[in-house]
């Protein structure tokens, strides 16, 4: 164990939790992370490289780590978290991982969700700098919110600095409860910003119950994206610590200064005892002294040329030695360090823990990902923020301002908090010492080495971007955090450019990896999409529907009785219909109210057919064509008044038709006098079906006359029942006499209940849509969407009666007079019997010419169309198909082969009106 | 056979839940269903001058996304030639008729679209919180006060919002028919972010 006492501000040490790793089991205290309990019981490598399988460990203390990947098996499978990010709980069961991560082959039950916050100012990173700026934006009476993705404020203060002459973590918590009186400040920790993008707009994935293990809460999410809109944003995301790329630099043991630091201070954890610092910077130094300090034999390699005096006369007291103009070559060890190779010689100095520091690269994500340039400081010998983002502030070292003091002068305006100043000197930049360059790792989690950027230069490219995805550098789970600048550099140095002639890769988010869970929220299951439903959907289920979803709408499908199957119930439910009666709901079809003096003038530019010459009190069936003549939409118009009509829509299509109605209108004919409005939900509509309907509808509405003078074939009349207003019209999609009854919806359920108690002497039969495609197809109606794929005439279809030959325009007209829609070997739709009368065609099938062998010949073959509808009839005792077939019409008669599995099905084509061709029927 | 067409509401069967659920998170929060309101579709030029007052029993509101109350009802603002007006007295075919007669000569169009849309009323303080989870419009008292009113998405599913004040908040959502179920289901699920935790949970202390 190397926990040190008197260390540790982030621990719990009354309690201990125990973990099991690769195996082992490991105890820890509420607070660590996997990574802080590892490495107090001095575990190195935890798992191995993605292409090389050498070992890896932990190099990072936070989400900057590339190295220390692991795979979560208990309470939840989740690949390739950081061992430094996981905090662990009682029975966390973890394995490092080897290359890549495994997917949980289990449902995950947890909760995600989603939340929108709007704000005056948002507030990312509770560092000091951070901190600062909310209580600033507080105090001037903005709503603020404030998220850190660390378990607690602070950033990356150790408890060490002075703040407002009092030690750092008590500023921390004067200033958090400050913020927690103010009823319009929120602030969430454990939340990580992962993406920004354009007017103040920001995604943040809150951690809220991972870390609680079995205590957390039933019902709670387990993950939130919160949604934030802010007026001003405050980036306090900090910076991260760079290393420098040297020979097999990728060895567990290899680690950045202020990771240990970190992990001393938080976790107390010692993460090595013999410790050589490799630095070019200042702020190594202190994490030299911390280590020295808790008990470790600590020496200091700084790259430059003279030691600053004041680190130098701390490191003495200490005893810490110090080499000045210094770099390190190289490491030794199995599977973690055991030393080092210092200097031109090479001169081995053994270790077991090797820190290095490079400098600092500001934390600039969110300013790249909104489009926000960045420019590179020589001195920092990193890319910072550049020119302004309009309401966006960057304060801190997020900004190049590393001081304590002066980051908090930044953040805090006029009564900004203080602290004392250190003398700093100016750093070396370097990125890399000499060495074997395919050992020298560029991106430790790409296994991505100098060879591998000096080869992609050598293949001519420059730029970081195309280095980036000829080496990968930068696509790994930490995107580059500690690699990017580096592989800049590196580049720069190749191409022999200065490095400010290279723009850097440009951020995107998020800037952490986030669940798909996450994404998704609570939009699965029942949730997953709307499901509408019409107003009588209780009744259908008590009557033991089976279901299909229509677009969005949840529809009956069949209502199978005890004992059968689909099969069985449509068979017996078309007989029902065809020698009965049936009853349907279609209240899903789309509905239009189109108002107004030009009513019937929009209706004929939209109509390939003449709807203007409709009388009041008729129905017209009418078909929508795109641009191009090919069929869009069908359905049913019924004329209210002179300047009113109600369209119908296919139920999947209806929004689409409002919409390409209103853009017509709207962008083409904006002088027409007319309104839409969809009416879809307000009228529910039930189909009354078969020879004995009139008998149903004659005792359901006393007093109408139902008779065919009285109410003809494609006419509506209204009627009432108990002072309700009802709309009958006679339409039909089966070819039998038909009604179809309209009801304002909340009556629905009322006025279905007495139609099916009207129907009772009649056996009237509920059907679903499978019945209702069945008995369409028997009549050669077709499905738009099923029977048609956007490349189908009206011609195509056998409907070209429905296209005027009178109209000066309508939408598609022009289309129908090009030489190809006349083209006789279109693809035209007519019905296929196969010959043994007793197979099924499957829907999609391809048609073929017949072989007389029987066999299907080798390919090429050619296709002359598909099957499109294929159904079991009761009426004919056999299946048929429809099927769009070349030149079909002139086929008719001809037997053509279907490729069935390994058979060769033959059928021969008919016309696409099976079912009383005549229309004897649709007058009862 | 039935005697009569009685009326259903598109909610019925999530009554008891959200008196339920109400009940357990009272007084943050409580859902009830809207009742059944006659409502118009009324489109119509904005010409200026509404002569719509008498018809109505109040003025058409001018002002975007805000709604007046009428006799017995409300005049809400949807677009710029389009209102919904609604009562509590009216039959919708018969006001259908008088409305059209004033709006007919001013090129406008009515519509009766009482069952078209339904929907619930939320109250207590967590209102805003709850529709948070789903809606990403700045739901705050300052920024939609009583008298606002917003056609918006609420999860997946189309919405108008429609701010009152009835002695306390009041937000109403009001939906489509056909999607009235999922809107409720999806009320009734981010319902449970707003259950009161067991005491010995420190889930809420890092929410400072």
């Amino acid at each position: 164990m190397t926990r040190i006492d008197g260390y540790g501000h982030a621990l719990d040490r009354t309690r201990t939790s125990t973990v099991t790793v690769n195996g082992r089991r490991y105890t820890g205290h509420p607070g660590d992370t996997l990574a802080s309990v590892l490495l107090a019981h001095d575990v190195g490598a935890i798992g191995t490289g993605v292409k090389y399988g050498r070992p890896r460990g932990i190099t990072a203390a936070w989400t900057e780590d590339p190295t220390g990947l692991v795979q979560i098996e208990e309470p939840f499978p989740e690949p390739m978290l950081l061992a430094s990010t996981v905090e662990i709980t009682e029975g966390l069961v973890a394995r490092g991982v080897n290359g890549q991560g495994r997917l949980a082959q289990v449902p995950d039950h947890a909760r995600y969700d989603r939340r929108h916050t709007h704000c005056d100012v948002f507030v990312v990173g509770a560092g000091p700098a951070g901190l600062t700026a909310a209580r600033r934006a507080a105090r001037d009476g903005s709503s603020v919110v404030l998220v850190d993705d660390r378990p607690t404020p602070g950033g990356t203060l150790t408890g060490t600095e002075r703040i407002d002459g009092k030690p750092a973590l008590a500023f921390v918590d004067d200033v958090v409860a400050e913020l927690a009186a103010h009823p319009d400040v929120t602030h969430l920790q454990r939340t990580t910003a992962f993406g920004h993008y354009d007017d103040g707009f920001v995604l943040a994935l809150e951690r809220r119950t991972d870390h609680l293990g079995s205590e957390a809460p039933a019902g709670r999410s387990r993950q939130r994206v919160h949604r934030i809109r802010a007026a001003r944003i405050v980036l306090a995301t900090g910076a991260i610590e760079r290393p420098v790329v040297f020979e097999d630099n990728d060895r567990p043991g290899v680690m950045l200064a202020s990771a240990a630091r970190d992990l001393l201070h938080r976790h107390g954890v010692l993460a090595g005892r013999d410790v050589v610092v490799a630095t070019t910077t200042d702020s190594a130094y202190a994490a030299a002294l911390d280590l020295a300090a808790a008990g470790a034999r600590v020496q200091v390699l700084d790259a430059r040329a003279e030691v600053p005096p004041s680190w130098a006369d701390r490191c003495a007291a200490a005893g810490v030695a110090v080499t000045a103009g210094t770099t390190v070559r190289g490491t030794v060890g199995e599977h973690r360090v055991h030393g080092v190779l210092v200097g031109d010689d090479r001169a081995e100095m053994p270790c077991d823990l090797l820190l290095v520091s490079g400098g600092w690269t500001p934390t600039s994500h969110l300013v790249s990902h909104v489009g926000g340039t960045l420019a590179y400081d020589e001195a920092l010998g990193a890319f910072v923020p550049g020119e302004q983002l309009a309401g966006v502030d960057v304060v801190g070292a997020a900004k190049g301002t590393f001081g304590l003091a002066a980051a908090l002068r930044e953040a805090g305006g006029d009564d900004a908090p203080t602290a004392p100043e250190e003398p700093s000197t100016p750093s070396l930049v370097v990125w890399r010492t000499d060495g074997d360059p395919s050992r020298q790792f560029v991106d430790i989690a790409r296994d991505a080495t100098v060879a591998d950027v000096a080869r992609a230069v050598g293949a001519g490219m420059t730029h970081p971007e195309h280095v980036k995805r000829y080496t990968t550098i930068g696509t790994a789970h930490d995107q580059g955090k500690t690699s990017g600048m580096l592989a800049a550099g590196i580049i720069a140095e190749l191409t022999g450019r200065p490095i400010t002639a290279l723009s850097p890769t440009t951020f995107r988010p998020p800037f952490t990896p986030v669940g798909f869970a996450a994404l998704a929220g609570c939009q699965r299951g029942e949730l997953f999409d709307p499901v509408r439903t019409t107003a009588i959907h209780d009744r259908h289920v008590r009557a033991g529907a089976e279901f299909e979803d229509v677009g969005q709408w949840r529809r009956p499908r069949y209502y199978p009785q005890p004992g059968e199957d689909m099969t069985a119930a449509v068979l017996r439910e078309c007989v029902a219909v065809r020698t009965r009666v049936g009853i349907m709901d279609g209240s899903a079809l789309g509905k239009i109210d189109v108002q107004g003096p030009d009513a019937a003038v929009l209706l004929d530019h939209l109509y390939t057919n003449l709807m203007s010459s409709l009388k009041v009190g008729r129905v017209r069936y009418g078909v929508m064509c795109g641009h191009d003549g090919m069929v869009v939409d069908d359905g049913t118009v019924l004329r209210l008044a002179e300047d009113r009509f109600l369209v119908t829509t296919t139920t999947g299509n209806a929004a689409h038709v409002l919409d390409s109605m209103e853009e017509w209108l709207q962008t083409e004919w904006p002088h027409l006098r007319i309104r839409l409005t969809s009416v879809t939900e307000h009228w529910s509509v039930f189909a009354v079906v078969g020879p004995r309907s009139r008998a149903v509808i004659a005792r359901a509405f006393p007093g109408l006359n139902v008779s065919n003078a009285g109410f003809g074939f494609m006419t509506w009349q209204d009627t009432g029942l108990d002072g309700v207003d009802v709309r009958l019209a006679r339409i039909s999609f089966s070819g039998e006499l038909a009604y179809e009854v309209n009801v304002a919806s909340w009556y629905a359920s009322a006025l279905w209940d007495h139609l099916v108690a009207a129907g009772e002497p009649e056996g009237i039969t509920r059907y679903g849509t499978e019945t209702m495609h069945v008995l369409r197809a028997e009549k050669g109606f077709p499905i738009i969407g099923q029977d048609t794929d956007g490349t189908v005439s009206p011609h195509d279809l056998g409907i070209g009666w429905a296209v005027s030959t009178k109209k000066a325009d309508f939408v598609g007209k022009r289309s129908f007079a090009r030489a190809v829609n006349h083209d006789p070997m279109r693809k035209q739709l007519v019905s296929l019997l196969p010959t043994d009368a007793t197979t099924k065609l499957p829907e999609g099938s391809q048609i073929v010419a017949w072989c007389d062998d029987g066999a299907l010949p080798p390919p090429p073959v050619p296709m002359l169309g598909h099957v499109t509808s294929s159904y079991l009839s009761a009426e004919l005792g056999r299946p048929f198909a429809l099927a769009l077939v070349t030149g079909g019409r002139e086929r008719i008669g001809e037997v053509v082969g279907v490729p069935v599995g390994t058979a060769l099905v033959p059928a021969r084509i008919g016309g696409s009106v099976l079912v009383d061709p005549e229309g004897a029927r649709r007058d009862g | 056979m039935a005697d009569t067409l009685t009326r259903t509401h598109p909610l019925e069967a999530w009554r008891t839940a959200f008196a339920a659920l109400s009940e357990e998170l009272d007084p943050g929060l409580a859902i009830e269903l809207a009742p059944l309101t006659t409502a118009l579709d009324l489109r119509v030029d904005a010409t200026g001058v509404f002569p719509f007052a008498d018809v109505l029993g109040g003025p058409l509101p001018t002002a975007p996304n805000t709604w007046t109350p009428i006799r017995d009802g409300r005049a809400v603002w949807l677009g710029p030639d389009e209102w919904l007006v609604t009562s509590t007295t009216a039959s919708g075919p018969r006001w259908e008729d008088e409305v059209r007669a004033v709006a007919g000569p001013h090129r406008g169009a009515v519509v009766d679209v009482s069952a078209q849309r339904t929907g619930v009323r939320l109250r207590g303080r967590d209102a805003r919180e709850l529709l948070s989870f789903g809606c990403a419009l700045d739901l705050r008292p300052a920024s939609f006060p009583a008298g606002s009113c917003a056609q918006t998405l609420l999860g997946q599913s189309g919405v108008l919002l429609l701010a009152d004040d009835d002695g306390g908040p009041a937000l109403d959502v009001v939906v489509r028919a056909s999607f009235a179920g999922y809107v409720a289901g999806w009320l009734l699920d981010a319902a449970e972010e707003l259950r009161p935790l067991p005491h010995n949970s420190d889930q809420e202390g890092d929410e400072t």
